[in-house]
């Protein structure tokens, strides 16, 4: 569907203006969705190796790679890295920045001055965790449980937590412009029910970024001060209670997967429902269930506590509202299936993305449920079955979602086509290495393997062995992609405004849109998903091969 | 945005009196044995004289929608949530 | 959604109109939803420390009345009356700006920086009262009291600590944000002198406004939960 002949260049957001300082200092959505893709692919590979040292390490049972103090910090640094910055910014800062003024018929974000800020708080925190890193690093796990982050590591813990505070302001600011953006600048016609389900999506993330993050940096503040003046609010030995550290953590980090996994799923509905070429069944159900997940996520986080000596009443009400969470996730999955019943597949590289995604989500989820039994958890708890029940979720979930979303929008983004062969191979590559990586993770959790161990007995080195084999395998798969979107940059066929016929304002533009995104301001009256009458016109046409 | 006039100034006037009022009041009911209840009587008067505030200094009294009384509430909501499950367990810790 | 009558004529163009929006009552309602979810976000951050107030309080309650009295409660009262005072003169600096009433305004914004500056006066003077009683915790805390009602029973010093340790951040971050506020303002005076802000156009007026009334409404919460613990004792 590409067009042969490329016409003259028109002005677009890309080419509009040259010079580092056109970038830096630009105010245009699109272009800081781009430097932020910069920085956190940046930040991946840094997280990425990380991983590769863990999985080096463990490819034997003998602790012979790095010294356990080294260990420690790895694993912190992969989660903190991971987690903070990569994670909870990619969708929303890459595709929630580029695409939601796009999505609603806006110009802009309510506060394109705002949105560069938060870039700008982004690269400051993550220079702080760079410097932290380079200087020693931390080793209290990703977790920064007291007493040992406050009175005891010997580490960098409040640059780290500093990092992470600074970070969290940037995740803060995103939140606050697209909750602004999707109220006050939808265009005329754009009602709520006319919204893309990603746009939804963005929404609950958002309440989440803002109602969940600050609790996490006031919970730093207090970490800080305390590990700075041994004040005594998280420490046994002076009164303090380590649990109080451990509710206002996980207040924030519990909802902070739900930041994580809700944008993803609003890419999923948008590729399912364009490569199945039918609406999204069950709307008003997709669109709610994300606020759910956003209200529900809030009420759950003692999960994270069960045997860390929290009441077991409190203990009972918690688990029984992590079985209510696991509802919306469900009514999500089922009408993604709906949708693709009867639907004409189409098998591109986003949707084997989504495939790929609903799959492992649904493991991923389904083994949320799990733990959150009492009885289970006691056993599974801070073992190898927890790591892989949230790296199926934030990896086989959130990242695939994240790829599969870059796919899709790469010819909007870039005005160029990806080679589609080498995407589904890499589609594939990413689909084998992932479930080699982690499901013997399960396994290995089941039979008692603790996490964050960096020797374990000899009958487990096989699994082990097998899941680094697999991470190797993940990591060739997800380089194919950088190769590939840079080759195409240069080499790829210019892309036409809807390569893939899509529903959505964003394809209604050029590719790459110009810099005020519309020649003239959208009026909407068409519902969403409108693919019916999107492959209309086509029906008379000659069925193409391909 | 509602509109305003002179009589808006006397009712900021009014409302500014009322704060002051409740700080008094605030200040010498402290003073007063009430048993378990001094807590409470505190904590009554600063959310009345929060919501004076609220709805009279910051206008969301006369605000045109719904959505910033809402943006409020879902916030005190998920506050009262930190501090009720958070208390459901120091709260039942000695039960067991 | 905004209105259809989107398109204005150059001349009618208003200089303060940001190219994104379509037209003034747009930019001002997000201004205003932007500025009431930053103070949503204020309030969760506050709301770790009241969190973690709220537990060691009632664990420690005795501690904590025995801490809480060393404060002066009629100087935070008085805090108290200067800050619901200089919420006034906020409020009434925004109706003078929407009134065109270009000496009230300025005096108003005047007023209210005076304010801000003796609160934080009254509060640098508690401070440190408290610093020579060394009630600051780190290394030379010292606390030796009684709890009251119970002269019979000293207050575990470790328990105090957590107390001052709550006192001081949930008060200096506070003073932090009064701070900013002056800050704020004093752009705003300055902003004021320079005949910036109109009946049509007064928003950093506004939204300066509510970020002021919401640091008002932290304190409103701080004085009596730090302040007024068992004073009938």
């Amino acid at each position: 569907m590409a067009i042969e002949n490329p016409q003259p260049e028109r002005v677009n957001y890309l080419n509009k203006e040259y010079g580092i300082g056109s970038w830096l200092l630009t105010t245009d959505h699109k272009r800081i969705a781009l430097l932020y893709l910069i920085s956190i692919t940046f930040f991946f590979f840094i997280g990425g190796f990380f991983a590769l040292l863990i999985r080096l390490e463990l490819l034997t049972p003998a602790g012979d790679l790095v010294q356990a103090d080294t260990y420690n910090k790895l694993f912190t640094m992969h989660g903190q890295v991971m987690v903070f910055f990569f994670l909870i910014p990619s969708i929303p800062a890459v595709l929630g920045n580029f695409l939601v003024p796009l999505m609603v018929g806006a110009k802009d974000l309510a506060f394109p001055r705002i949105n560069l800020l938060s870039w700008y708080l982004y690269v400051i925190g993550g220079i702080l965790m760079l410097h932290c890193m380079a200087t020693g690093g931390v080793d209290t796990g990703w977790t920064f449980y007291t007493p040992f982050s406050t009175a005891f590591s010997n580490t960098k813990v409040i640059e780290a937590g500093l990092a992470i505070f600074v970070a969290g302001f940037s995740s803060i600011l995103t939140g606050l412009n697209f909750i602004v953006t999707i109220h006050r600048m939808r265009a005329p016609g754009m009602t709520w029910s006319r919204l893309p389900l990603f746009i939804w999506a963005h929404y609950a993330t958002s309440i989440i970024q803002i109602l969940g993050t600050p609790v996490i940096a006031i919970t730093l503040v207090l970490v800080v001060a305390e590990r700075s003046l041994h004040l005594g609010i998280f420490d046994p030995k002076l009164g303090g209670d380590p649990l109080l550290f451990q509710h206002l953590f996980w207040f924030y980090s519990h909802p902070a997967v739900y930041i994580m996994i809700l944008p993803s799923m609003g890419v999923v509905t948008e590729i399912i429902a364009c490569f199945s070429r039918k609406r999204i069944f069950g709307y008003s159900f997709v669109a709610l269930s994300s606020i759910a997940i956003a209200v529900f996520g809030f009420l759950v986080w003692a999960h994270h506590m069960f045997v860390a000596g929290i009441s077991v009443y409190a203990a009972l009400v918690f688990s029984l509202l992590s079985y209510a969470v696991a509802v919306p996730s469900a009514v999500k999955v089922f009408n993604w299936t709906a949708t693709l019943y009867k639907g004409s597949i189409h098998y591109d590289a986003p949707m084997l993305y989504a495939f790929g995604f609903l799959g492992l989500f649904t493991i991923g989820g389904l083994t949320g449920l799990f733990l959150a039994a009492l009885g289970v958890n006691m056993h599974v708890h801070d073992t190898y079955f927890v790591i892989a029940h949230f790296h199926y979720i934030m990896v086989g979930g959130a990242v695939m979602g994240y790829l599969g979303g870059m796919h899709f929008w790469w010819p909007k983004i870039s005005g160029r086509l990806y080679p589609e062969g080498w995407a589904r191979l890499a589609a594939l590559i990413v689909f084998i290495g992932f479930n080699l990586t982690f499901f013997p993770q399960f396994i290995l959790g089941y039979v008692g393997m603790p996490r964050r161990y960096y020797q374990y007995p000899a009958e487990f080195q096989v699994l082990n062995v097998l899941s680094t084999a697999g991470a190797t395998i993940l990591g060739v798969g997800y380089l194919l992609p950088m190769i590939y979107f840079l080759w195409s940059m240069r080499y790829g066929k210019p892309a036409p405004d809807n390569p893939w016929n899509a529903a959505g304002l964003e394809w209604k533009t050029a590719s790459p849109p110009p810099t005020f995104n519309f020649d003239q301001e959208p009026v909407v009256t068409w519902e969403a998903y409108n693919y019916e009458e999107l492959d209309a016109p086509h029906r008379e046409e000659v069925p193409v091969a391909g | 945005m509602s509109e305003h006039s002179s009589s808006s100034l006397v009712t900021y006037v009014g409302i500014w009196a009322a704060l002051i009022f409740g700080t008094i009041l605030t200040y010498f009911a402290a003073r007063i044995d009430l048993g378990p209840f001094n807590a409470a009587v505190a904590l009554t008067i600063a959310t009345t004289k929060t919501l004076l505030v609220a709805l009279f200094f910051m206008h969301l009294k006369g605000a045109s929608e719904r959505l910033l009384k809402l943006v409020v509430i879902s916030t005190v909501f998920f506050l009262l949530i930190l501090l009720a499950l958070s208390m459901a367990d120091y709260g039942t810790r000695a039960w067991s | 959604m905004h209105s259809q009558a989107a398109a204005v004529h150059p001349e009618v163009h208003n200089p303060a109109l940001l190219h994104h929006f379509a037209e003034p009552q747009q930019q001002r309602d997000a201004a205003s939803l932007g500025m009431w979810i930053f103070l949503a976000t204020e309030v969760m951050f506050f709301g770790g420390l009241f969190c973690a107030y709220l537990i060691y309080r009632i664990k420690y309650f005795g501690d904590f009345a025995a801490a809480s009295q060393t404060l002066n409660a009629a100087l935070g009262a008085a805090n108290t009356v200067v800050l619901i005072c200089s919420s006034l003169t906020v409020v009434l600096a925004v109706w003078a700006a929407q009134h065109a009433r270009r000496t009230m305004l300025l005096v108003s914004l005047v007023l209210t920086i005076i304010l801000g500056f003796a609160f934080l006066g009254i509060k640098a003077d508690e401070y440190k009262e408290k610093f020579e009683l060394h009630h600051v915790p780190g290394a030379s805390f010292q606390f030796q009291k009684s709890i009251p009602g119970h002269p019979d029973q000293m207050a575990n010093p470790q328990h105090a600590q957590i107390y001052f340790a709550l006192y001081f951040i949930m008060t200096g971050l506070h003073a932090l944000h009064m701070i900013v506020g002056i800050g704020i303002f004093t752009w705003l005076l300055y902003s004021a002198w320079r005949g910036r802000f109109t009946p049509e156009y007064n928003t950093p007026m506004e939204i300066g406004g509510l970020y002021w009334h919401f640091v008002d409404i932290i304190w409103i919460y701080l004085f009596p939960l730090l302040y007024l613990i068992d004073l009938h004792k």
